[in-house]
């Protein structure tokens, strides 16, 4: 269960971003994409997520077992966190947090005092209840992420999707997301898809890490397993290991 | 003496400088008095309102079509606009060209030769009876071409990552654009759009060409009974003034309060 990634292949006119592309995230686990610039693993997120599509006619996505490969994002509840935040500019945090659960269906809907103590739990979780009222672009690159993690949250998804979620930050930030990260996932245990270019983020993070190369996944395993026997000179030389 | 800073300002400062403020000060005083001489001069006896003043019931008359006018033209060119400026992001090959001709087509020539096709071409046989319509369409047609350039600009000037966001927590494509896209964008062309709004009254004008009795009409009626050129054109003017400050006044209000740092 979890996400399963089937045979996947996506083409920009011409050129191919993913070739037959299979991976299956475990339920509660976090993975990481790990790939130099151009090997297609924001293409392959974005697939997830709905985003973008596959070629029509072959391959699959599935969540948990249902297959979404043709719903559009907004109907597969995934969560998806852009590297460059994407919080709405003319909202405050806490209508930012809280938006994916007004605009449901009313059926669909909480209450307004649900609403609300939902968006501070995740505030305190994301340890920023203090800016509920507070606009984005008053906020620090690092607590804008954080809150980009909440929004995403708000909606219970399915898999959470992080689109190099630290990569705008600065060296020590990032560090200290990174960690908060991972214990975050530790006591959620959300099935999560993390996209990278950098490996040691990938490795201190993920539980599995999936190399990816012009659209093929390398190998895939948990970081000593990679580290101690790559399986090829592609991820021999991309990690940077010695003999 | 730095003549720039007299005239831009890169960053608001709390004191205008002391050659600014000089500055103002004789330009503010040149200005009374030019005004003020003026004044007297036209009370004195260089203007004669008497001459026009048995038609000021006309020129009220003219006004408010005016004002009627340009008021059913610019909810119906709101509305044009508005359905190009989406019709050019459609889906649907068709629509996008045929939106995008629609535009080129009314960008391209005069409106002046727009109103007298609708008139002479397009309503050739029905026209009695529906001149203020066929007017108001005519300039509501034409407006809407420069709208929906100014809806377009503004809906693309949302980052791709605000539409993707609003699309994975769950937006419809509807709910995307109606809370989404649209406020952001609304903050983006209102000075545009109070331009086009105060073009569109000033285009009014225009239509006297077809006979309809608007504010301009009536003004060269009453030029041509009196011979009194400039109390027949003052007011117009002036009636137009009246018409297109409360715009721009009003957008510079709303500019204020949907303001938040980027």
């Amino acid at each position: 269960m979890g996400v399963q990634i089937r045979n996947i292949t996506k083409t920009f006119n011409k050129f191919v971003a993913l070739k037959n592309v299979t991976l299956d995230v475990q339920p509660g686990e976090l993975l990481a994409l790990l790939g130099p610039s151009g090997s297609g693993k924001t293409t392959l997120l974005r697939i997830v997520a709905g985003l973008e599509f596959a070629d029509p006619g072959h391959g699959q996505i599935l969540f948990h077992g249902e297959d979404v490969t043709y719903h559009s994002a907004y109907k597969r509840r995934a969560g998806f966190v852009f590297q460059h935040y994407a919080l709405f500019q003319h909202m405050n945090i806490f209508e930012n947090v809280a938006f994916g659960l007004r605009v449901r269906p009313r059926k669909l809907r909480p209450t307004e005092d649900e609403i609300r103590d939902r968006v501070f739990t995740l505030l305190k979780r994301v340890q920023l209840e203090q800016l509920a009222k507070r606009f984005p672009s008053q906020l620090s690159g690092g607590q804008r992420q954080r809150i980009a993690l909440a929004r995403a949250l708000a909606i219970e998804p399915r898999v959470l999707l992080l689109d190099e979620p630290f990569g705008a930050l600065d060296a020590k930030v990032r560090k200290e997301l990174r960690r908060w990260l991972r214990q975050f996932h530790e006591e959620t245990h959300l099935t999560t898809l993390f996209v990278t270019h950098d490996q040691e983020e990938a490795f201190e993070l993920a539980d599995r890490v999936a190399i990816l190369s012009e659209g093929n996944i390398q190998q895939i395993g948990c970081p000593k397993e990679i580290v101690q026997h790559p399986t090829n000179t592609f991820v021999h030389d991309f990690l940077g290991l010695d003999i | 003496m730095n003549w720039t800073s007299l005239f831009l300002q890169c960053e608001r400062t709390p004191q205008p400088s002391r050659q600014a403020k000089g500055l103002n000060a004789v330009l503010a005083a040149v200005l009374v008095l030019v005004t003020g001489w003026l004044a007297v001069e036209g009370i004195s006896g260089g203007l004669r309102w008497e001459s026009v003043a048995p038609y000021w019931p006309l020129f009220w008359k003219g006004w408010l079509l005016s004002l009627g006018l340009s008021v059913g033209a610019l909810v119906l060119s709101v509305l044009i606009g508005l359905a190009a400026a989406l019709a050019q992001r459609s889906r649907v090959i068709v629509l996008r060209y045929l939106a995008r001709i629609y535009v080129e087509l009314v960008r391209g020539t005069p409106l002046l030769v727009q109103i007298l096709i609708w008139w002479y071409v397009v309503f050739a046989s029905m026209q009695n009876g529906f001149r203020v319509g066929i007017g108001m369409l005519a300039l509501a047609f034409f407006s809407g071409a420069y709208l929906s350039e100014i809806f377009r600009a503004g809906i693309e000037g949302i980052g791709k990552s605000q539409r993707e966001s609003a699309r994975a927590i769950g937006l419809t494509t509807t709910q995307t654009y109606r809370y989404v896209i649209f406020p952001q964008a609304l903050r983006q062309v209102l000075p545009p759009l109070a331009g086009q709004f105060a073009s569109l009254i000033k285009d009014s004008s225009l239509l006297s060409i077809i006979g309809i009795t608007e504010m301009t009409q009536t003004a060269q009626n009453v030029n041509a009974i009196t011979y009194s050129s400039l109390e027949a054109f003052l007011p117009l003017a002036a009636g137009y003034l009246i018409l297109t400050l409360p715009i721009s006044l009003w957008t510079r209000s709303l500019e204020g309060k949907v303001r938040y740092e980027t």
